[in-house]
């Protein structure tokens, strides 16, 4: 067992290295926007991740918890002036609250009705955040969030807030391994496979599964009031059922037990509009293509696909070498 | 916001056919996906945009083709049918195996698929289809009725008659209803399960697109009507019980009526906030629904 | 005579229209191996399932240490010391046979949930304690060799000791053994008597085992309830209710 930990803290110790590289190789505004969305992604993905992958629950709602925090953030930093390190900490801690009060009657449900319960509450917020005009600024959004600040220094630069975004990121995978190499992953996948055998185990299902997604939550609200004072713009359409749906699709690529593979999930999802930026037009039917092309082809995700892929080239290597 | 106003009858007899008409369109939607659920076990996320198909494909053959109203109705209905099975051959039979969730994803990049197509080839406006018999309201006890709405809830009454009589009388229905039950144990009597599932799928479609079309004259048509309207199809289904054909055209009626009631008298802004929130009321409270049985595990 | 170690009274099921358990009274002595048999639908499971805490019943008390249990969930149960197998294997497939054992200590230990997020030195300290444990288990029914395998992979009188080590990591005081004879040979079955019996003077536990096998429920039962069509109609030790006419009735019929 502390052998795996120990691969997953090197990747870990990869992952860093590459990240704080980035803005030296990628000097360029624009691609360092794209990779700090991506990474804010991978924040939501990796606790996403311990939620579907591992304790096999279903949320088509984490966009919710996304743009809870943000707008909350967005209306005390401006409508009521606090500073803007306490609004953040406000936006999560009222994320957390929130998953709480929801997850507790909605993990009592199982398949359909559980996604059925995520998705209702998903939406609901993004209804409030589109009509509540007053607080949120209705469909056109909020504007004029203040910058990102830490400690009462303001990050005026791209670079800066990538390195911090950065760093929360392999702090919140740290605490996924932490999870996944402890009793805790364990009882998480014996509920996974078999609720019943887990309860008579003496794991506490129903807490184990609270504790799960409201940590994904926070996770996703710390994601989201990074997003917001990053921008320092927020609208509704960004944390609608699409949002979640890319959530959920990140995870599924990334293989959904692996956070590593969350990781290059949420990436890729990311990245891929700007691909299909160039092809404007059918930018929304290539999306729906690959969605349904990876599904079929990729089923254990790319990892997956990379697994077999490599294992395809090295039964041909081996048959080259052995004809030779 | 107006709670101290009178309630007068006549509104609430309009907001009571608004609902029930908006209603049977939920209903037909709910019905469409529970036809799948029941002999796939896949939550089908593009069965709204087979009712889009509907009105959106009705409209093209009118303006691109010129072709007459009842033609390109019936050819629109027809289309979309054919889409189903397009749907179910293409991204659903090659990997029913796969897990569920995989499924979710696949049915939903397939709706996102069906919304860009239809977005570059017909554009992002509304449009607006003729009624079928006029537009001079009917008035009655006091409430406008639009002759179209009678259209939607005859049509949608004929249909849920005949899937009565589909499912209990023909042997193509008391298959699929065979299906539902236990796909193992369906096969096992010779029952082809795979046409099985297509008939399914091109059933839902037709379904849908009758739907659109006779929905779409009341409130116009564009290339992303299909995604609440899933959506809350979707709800009705679980309102109704989930699996249950007939609790899901109820539970669509019901919906629409309690939307149409929320958005009259409390307000108009929220009544889709209000469908998710009835729907969560009654997920803690009743999961199984209005009129679902003990919870029955899918294959 | 001893104190029972577990106990209920006037146990009473109804799922629907059907009765499944009325008026069950039972007690399992410290130490002693009881036996709960029956013929097929006698309501045997759903007995366990009770004891277990995996149904709540709708009438009766049940007591465990003489602590009344009778609305303690069924986590709770195991972390005071009643750990069970499934009828059905419902073992967890897609993790190692050691980490199947390992989840079967959990119960038994609280650590708040924080302390794993964090990996603090105590969960730590706690994974090596478990993992100790678990190989203690998996030595005791001989499957030490088998630790890195995957649960899946095993054959399946295999997996039924693997469920069966699973219970045993905690150190129960009581472990409840559904049908654990299922789809075993002779053999295999000797071996399982055999076993249990092992596993009840080594571990200083007390076993209620629900079977079908009449000579693993004879030979190593020191009492036997008999349960039909949801009421009990005998107990006592195997010889007395071997000879219960009501007992024979049940299983072979009465002459007309």
């Amino acid at each position: 067992m502390s052998v795996s930990y120990r691969k997953d803290m090197f990747w870990l110790a990869g992952l860093f290295i590459v990240l704080m590289l980035t803005p030296t190789i990628l000097p360029n505004n624009y691609y360092l926007t794209i990779m700090i969305l991506g990474c804010l992604h991978a924040m939501i993905a990796v606790g996403l991740c311990l939620l579907v992958g591992h304790a096999g629950q279903i949320s088509l709602g984490h966009a919710g918890f996304y743009g809870l925090a943000a707008y909350t953030s967005a209306y005390l930093s401006t409508t009521w002036g606090l500073p803007v390190e306490l609004s953040m900490l406000a936006g999560v801690v009222l994320t957390v609250v929130v998953s709480i009060l929801v997850g507790m009657p909605s993990l009592k449900l199982k398949g359909h009705y559980l996604a059925m319960a995520t998705l209702g509450f998903g939406i609901i917020l993004s209804i409030l955040f589109t009509e509540t005009v007053d607080i949120t600024g209705g469909p056109s959004g909020f504007v004029g969030i203040p910058r990102l600040s830490l400690a009462g220094f303001e990050l005026h630069r791209d670079v800066d807030i990538f390195r911090v975004v950065a760093i929360l990121l392999c702090l919140l995978v740290w605490l996924c391994f932490n999870v996944l190499h402890s009793r805790m992953g364990r009882a998480l996948r014996a509920l996974h496979t078999s609720d019943q055998a887990a309860q008579a185990m003496g794991i506490d299902v129903a807490r184990h599964k609270l504790f799960v997604f409201v940590l994904s939550a926070g996770f996703a609200g710390l994601a989201g009031v990074l997003y917001a004072h990053y921008l320092t713009f927020i609208a509704p359409a960004s944390f609608g059922f699409m949002f979640s749906v890319e959530l959920m699709v990140m995870v599924v690529l990334g293989g959904m037990v692996s956070v590593p593979g969350a990781i290059i999930g949420a990436f890729f999802i990311t990245i891929l509009p700007e691909l299909l930026r160039a092809f404007e037009d059918i930018e929304i039917i290539l999306f729906g293509l690959i969605l349904v092309v990876c599904m079929i082809f990729l089923p254990d995700g790319l990892a997956g696909g990379s697994a077999r892929l490599w294992a395809w080239v090295k039964t041909k290597l081996a048959l080259g070498c052995s004809r030779g | 916001m107006s709670f101290l106003t009178v309630i007068d009858f006549s509104s609430l007899l309009q907001y009571l056919i608004t609902g029930l008409t908006l209603g049977s369109i939920y209903g037909m939607t709910a019905l469409g996906f529970t036809i799948i659920l029941n002999s796939t076990g896949v939550i089908n996320f593009a069965q709204g945009e087979f009712v889009m198909l509907g009105g959106m494909m009705s409209v093209y053959f009118m303006t691109a083709l010129g072709l007459t109203e009842p033609v390109a109705v019936v050819l629109a209905v027809l289309g979309t049918t054919v889409i189903g099975a397009l749907v179910e051959r293409l991204a659903i039979r090659p990997v029913r195996q796969s897990p569920a969730i995989n499924l979710v994803i696949i049915t939903i990049g397939v709706s996102i698929l069906i919304r860009g197509l239809v977005m570059f080839f017909w554009g992002k406006d509304t449009h607006v289809l003729q009624s079928f018999s006029g537009d001079t309201p009917i008035m009655f006890l006091g409430a406008a009725i639009m002759p179209q709405a009678l259209w939607v809830l005859g049509v949608s009454a004929f249909l849920l008659v005949g899937f009565k009589f589909f499912f209990s009388k023909t042997l193509h229905g008391k298959a699929m209803l065979a299906c539902s039950f236990d796909v193992k144990a369906a096969s096992l009597v010779g029952i082809g399960v795979e046409r099985m599932v297509l008939l399914s799928f091109m059933i839902s479609a037709f379904v849908g697109a009758v739907g659109g079309v006779i929905l779409a004259p009341i409130t116009m048509t564009s290339y992303d009507v299909g995604v609440l309207l899933g959506l809350k199809g979707f709800a009705a289904c679980i309102l109704g019980g989930l699996g249950n054909p007939f609790g899901a055209a109820a539970g669509g009626i019901v919906l629409g009526i309690l939307e149409s009631l929320g958005a009259g008298f409390i307000s108009s802004a929220y009544k889709d906030a209000l469908a998710f929130v009835i729907l969560l009321i009654l997920l803690f409270a009743k999961p199984s629904g209005l009129f679902g049985q003990k919870d029955s595990k899918r294959v | 005579m001893g104190n029972p170690i577990f106990s209920c009274e006037h146990i009473g099921v109804r799922f629907g229209g059907v009765q499944a358990l009325s008026e069950v009274s039972f007690a399992a002595q410290q130490g002693a191996i009881t036996s709960i048999i029956g013929p097929n639908g006698a309501g045997k499971t759903t007995f366990l399932n009770v004891i277990s805490g995996m149904v709540t019943q709708d009438q009766g008390t049940l007591f465990f240490n003489n602590q009344d249990i009778s609305q303690t969930k069924a986590h709770e149960r195991a972390a005071l010391g009643m750990l069970r197998t499934f009828q059905n294997l419902e073992i967890f497939s897609n993790m190692t046979v050691l980490e199947n054992v390992a989840v079967g200590c959990h119960g038994r230990f609280t650590l708040p949930l924080w302390h794993n997020v964090l990996r603090t030195p105590s969960s730590r300290r706690l994974e090596n304690l478990v993992h100790d444990q678990a190989l203690a288990a998996l030595d005791f029914v001989g499957m030490s060799t088998a630790a890195s395998s995957l649960a899946k992979d095993l054959a399946f009188g295999q997996q039924r000791l693997l469920e069966l080590a699973r219970a045993l990591a905690a150190k129960p005081r009581l472990l409840l053994l559904d049908e654990p004879a299922a789809g075993l040979n002779i053999a295999e079955t000797k071996f399982l008597a055999e076993l249990i019996m092992r596993i009840r003077d080594s571990y200083d536990l007390s076993v209620i085992l629900v079977e079908h096998d009449m000579d693993l429920v004879m030979g190593i039962s020191d009492a036997i309830m008999v349960l039909s069509f949801g009421q009990t109609i005998s107990h006592g030790t195997p010889v007395q209710v071997q000879k219960d006419p009501r007992v024979i009735a049940a299983y072979l019929g009465t002459d007309d």
